[in-house]
């Protein structure tokens, strides 16, 4: 959705902070509830909660957590995984446009591609893998994306004179078909939406740097990609090097796992519980904050995964975050603000809008 | 009798007791949405301060329609009503965290869902509002819905039942998946005509141990259904002696699916109309009838079965005397559209109103604002009316949708809760934290 934008993310000389609330590191059982997790990552400062959804034991779906805790903040964007590949897209649009409503234009989604041969017998589809992932995914985020325009902003007009709720023409069908080379069994979504336009009109879309770029999702498709390299070290060149393959106006994320010296313990003795071949910080807060500060002169936000959310969270609320926002490394939070402002991005008009607009002038 | 022995009896026995749930519809002409108190209808604030509301007036539930493609009008959007709602469990969700006793009940099809994702997002939910969520079960079908899914309209009719039942029941056997609190869960396999199932449940039973379930669906084979699978019948019989016939009529199907008279509870769909006095409730009627159907709605209605312009008929003169110009009415009005005869119903249609006396306006508002199912009057006489109910258990409870968003229930819990509370046919307090035991209902028995 980079069309009409202004790449603003990666020339700001300030960065974000996200953070995974509940991947390897979950302990919730820490916090009261989810609603005080989320609290506590807002009062720390930090700009982002993500919510994972792969299939671990116990744990309940991302979108409905992260709808939870919508109303209980004020200014951390909620981000969940939704998989592409094993759900209906016209569900996964009318479910993420509803969280943009619950929390008042915060909503993001990391659109994933499950790779997942438990994903496919629990629907009684066949394993994807490969290619084919990505075309999923595409296909999916182009249907949620055709359905969030199909409602113009001012679809609603409510007009008592001539007993009109919506103006008919404001609102378009999605017409989404997948492509003749589809991999997957074909299918098509008429819409429009049941659901007015998000409040941010696009949810911003994340994906993994992995799945974006040539013969994958396109880069326009998505507004920012999670890039993860093997080590601290080499983060911040694979950061330079997605960035030059997106192009500017896509927002690049790295991914760190961090363990924390904590309450007298030291990071090497907990640090053995994480994995999935991020980049793993352990160690003490002051050489934390010197990385992500040189971090984020490269990329335009970090996502930090805690080993121990509470624990973590107690060191990087208490030492990291405020250290950071005094160097200026960190965006001061916006209260209220959506979560495209703190990408950066503007708010794109309707497609379809926009094409009435244009035949209307050429008459 | 205890709550155990209620369930299991053979013989019906009244609790004396009635319930409210609220039922935001989010579609139709019930909502007005033209007067100058009517707020958003997607606006969270809209939906906090409902639940709030009813969970201040000890309502049981807070429910939330579905509808999956946007309705029609002569192949258009349908423009004169109130339209585009949020997904169900999303707002519910997150009305978990800002409630803490009201059950939240989402409408949910069996059709264009996949039962091993429904079932593990509905635990998701129950699990997220500590033991309050439930799922009202409905059954679309058709083609035109299925126009926005990856099956497309794959499911006859006549199968839906069939269909949804077999649905259903892998929903229960995934909720029961777990031996133990903690696990582990066994694996769930069904394979079924449409379906394969095949999988290792995550969640763990909740506080109410399941959802809840609600069915909503009035044919024969509805009923049947919700016999042996339902909680709740959400159901369409709220005047008293057909609520009283329906009551008998579910007792019998429950008793021949095997289960106690009292093992199914009744809410029906219904609105309030209430003020001081009588007189005053009277005038309220007209009010909100005028802002329900206005003179627009009334032609679109009938544009509906007959499937043409109308705009050149007078709202407030006869019905129209040229015949409809499609045998089948269409899908693309909703649910309740379901194949009438056209030019047959035109017919009766005709005759009927001309027989009452009645305008296009006034035929259209007797058959669109539940006339059956509205509670008119003063509190005191609405309460004496909803007591008799209780005496002879003719309902559980009513599932009111109210007529303005967001303050539609304000006088209802403000006035009408306290008069029933006062004859001590309402609750006075939540019994406990989860939906199970606020309705009084049993713990599932394991399947
Ligand atoms: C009180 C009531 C509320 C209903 N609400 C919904 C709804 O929100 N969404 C929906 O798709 N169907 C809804 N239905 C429709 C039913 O699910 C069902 O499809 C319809 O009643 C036809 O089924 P039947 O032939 O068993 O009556 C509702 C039905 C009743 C009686």
């Amino acid at each position: 959705m980079s069309t009409s934008e202004t790449p603003v993310p990666s020339t700001s000389p300030a960065g974000f902070l996200a953070i995974e609330l509940d991947g390897a590191g979950w302990d919730g059982g820490h916090f009261a509830s989810l609603g005080e997790a989320v609290l506590a990552a807002e009062s720390a400062g930090f700009h982002a909660a993500t919510f994972t959804d792969a299939p671990v034991q116990g744990r309940a779906n991302a979108l409905q957590r992260a709808a939870y805790a919508g109303p209980a903040t004020r200014t951390i964007a909620l981000v969940p995984e939704v998989d592409t590949v094993y759900t209906e897209p016209f569900h996964v649009s009318t479910q993420l446009a509803s969280l943009d409503y619950v929390s008042g234009g915060r909503a993001g989604w990391i659109a994933t591609a499950a790779e997942s041969p438990e994903g496919a017998a629990a629907v009684g589809r066949s394993s994807v893998s490969g290619e084919a992932l990505a075309q999923e995914a595409e296909a999916s985020i182009e249907v949620s994306r055709r359905l969030w325009d199909s409602w113009e902003d001012d679809a609603v007009i409510r007009d008592v004179a001539t007993g009109r709720y919506i103006d008919v023409d404001k609102l378009h069908y999605a017409e989404f078909e997948t492509p003749a080379d589809f991999a997957g069994p074909a299918y098509s979504v008429k819409g429009p939406s049941i659901i007015p336009r998000p409040l941010q009109g696009q949810l911003p879309v994340l994906a993994a740097a992995s799945l974006v770029g040539e013969g994958q999702i396109p880069a326009d498709a998505v507004d920012a990609v999670l890039v993860t390299a093997p080590t601290p070290e080499l983060l911040a060149a694979e950061v330079r090097d997605v960035r030059a393959r997106v192009g500017a106006s896509v927002a690049v994320i790295a991914e760190l796992d961090v363990v924390l010296h904590s309450r007298g313990q030291a990071a090497a003795e907990r640090s053995g519980g994480l994995d999935g071949g991020r980049a793993q910080y352990a160690g003490t807060a002051e050489g934390l904050m010197d990385l992500l500060e040189s971090l984020l002169e490269e990329a335009d936000g970090v996502r930090l995964h805690p080993a121990s959310l509470a624990l973590e969270l107690d060191e990087l609320s208490r030492l990291v975050l405020p250290e950071l926002r005094r160097r200026g490394a960190l965006r001061p939070p916006v209260q209220d603000g959506t979560f495209r402002d703190l990408l950066g991005l503007t708010r794109p008009a309707s497609r379809y809008g926009a094409a009435a607009a244009a035949a209307g002038a050429g008459k | 009798m205890t709550q155990h022995n209620r369930a299991k009896s053979g013989v019906f026995t009244p609790t004396g007791k009635i319930q409210f749930g609220i039922f935001f519809q989010g579609v139709n002409s019930g909502t007005i949405w033209k007067a100058a108190e009517s707020g958003s209808q997607t606006d969270f604030e809209s939906f906090r301060r409902l639940a709030q509301t009813a969970e201040r007036g000890l309502f049981a539930a807070f429910f939330l329609g579905e509808g999956l493609r946007l309705r029609e009008h002569l192949g258009r959007p349908h423009a004169l009503d109130v339209v585009g709602r949020p997904d169900a469990q999303t707002m519910l969700a997150a009305l978990a965290s800002v409630t803490k006793k009201i059950g939240l009940v989402a409408t949910q099809n069996t059709t264009y869902n996949d039962p091993a994702d429904l079932a593990h997002r509905l635990a998701s939910l129950d699990l997220i509002s500590g033991g309050r969520a439930a799922w009202n079960i409905v059954t679309t079908d058709n083609a035109w819905t299925g126009a926005n899914f990856r099956r497309g309209g794959y499911l006859d009719h006549a199968d839906r039942y069939k269909h949804a039942e077999a649905f259903v029941e892998t929903a229960k056997r995934i909720w029961d998946s777990w031996e133990t609190p903690s696990g582990p869960a066994r694996q769930v396999l069904h394979e079924g005509q449409h379906y394969t199932v095949d999988v290792t449940p995550r969640l763990p039973r909740s506080a109410q141990y399941r959802p809840v379930l609600f069915q909503a669906g009035d044919s024969p084979g509805g009923r049947d259904f919700a016999a042996r699978q339902a909680d709740v019948i959400f159901s369409a019989h709220p005047k008293f002696d057909d609520a009283v016939e329906f009551r008998k009529d579910l007792v019998e199907r429950s008793l021949a699916a095997g289960r106690g008279a009292n093992a199914v509870q009744i809410m029906p769909a219904s609105e309030f109309i209430l003020a001081a006095t009588a007189a005053e409730a009277l005038e309220k009627k007209e009010w909100v009838r005028s802002l329900q159907i206005g003179p627009q709605q009334a032609v679109a209605y009938l544009e509906q079965f007959w499937g043409r312009e109308l705009s050149e008929y007078d709202p407030d003169g006869p019905l129209p005397e040229i015949d409809p110009v499609v045998e089948e009415t269409s899908e693309t009005r909703g649910s309740g559209f379901h194949g009438a005869k056209a030019r047959q119903l035109a017919d009766q249609w005709r005759a009927e109103a001309k027989d009452k006396g009645l305008s296009i306006r006034q035929f259209v508002s007797s058959r669109t604002a539940r006339v059956d199912a509205t509670f008119t009057g003063s509190y005191t006489a609405v309460a004496d009316q909803l007591a008799e109910y209780t005496r002879v258990g003719a309902v559980d409870g009513f599932n009111i949708s109210p007529w303005l968003v967001p303050t539609g229930l304000d006088d209802i819990v403000n006035h009408l809760v306290p008069e029933l509370q006062e004859r001590g046919v309402y609750p006075t307090e939540y019994a406990g934290s989860t939906l199970r035991e606020n309705l009084g209902l049993e713990t599932p028995v394991r399947s």
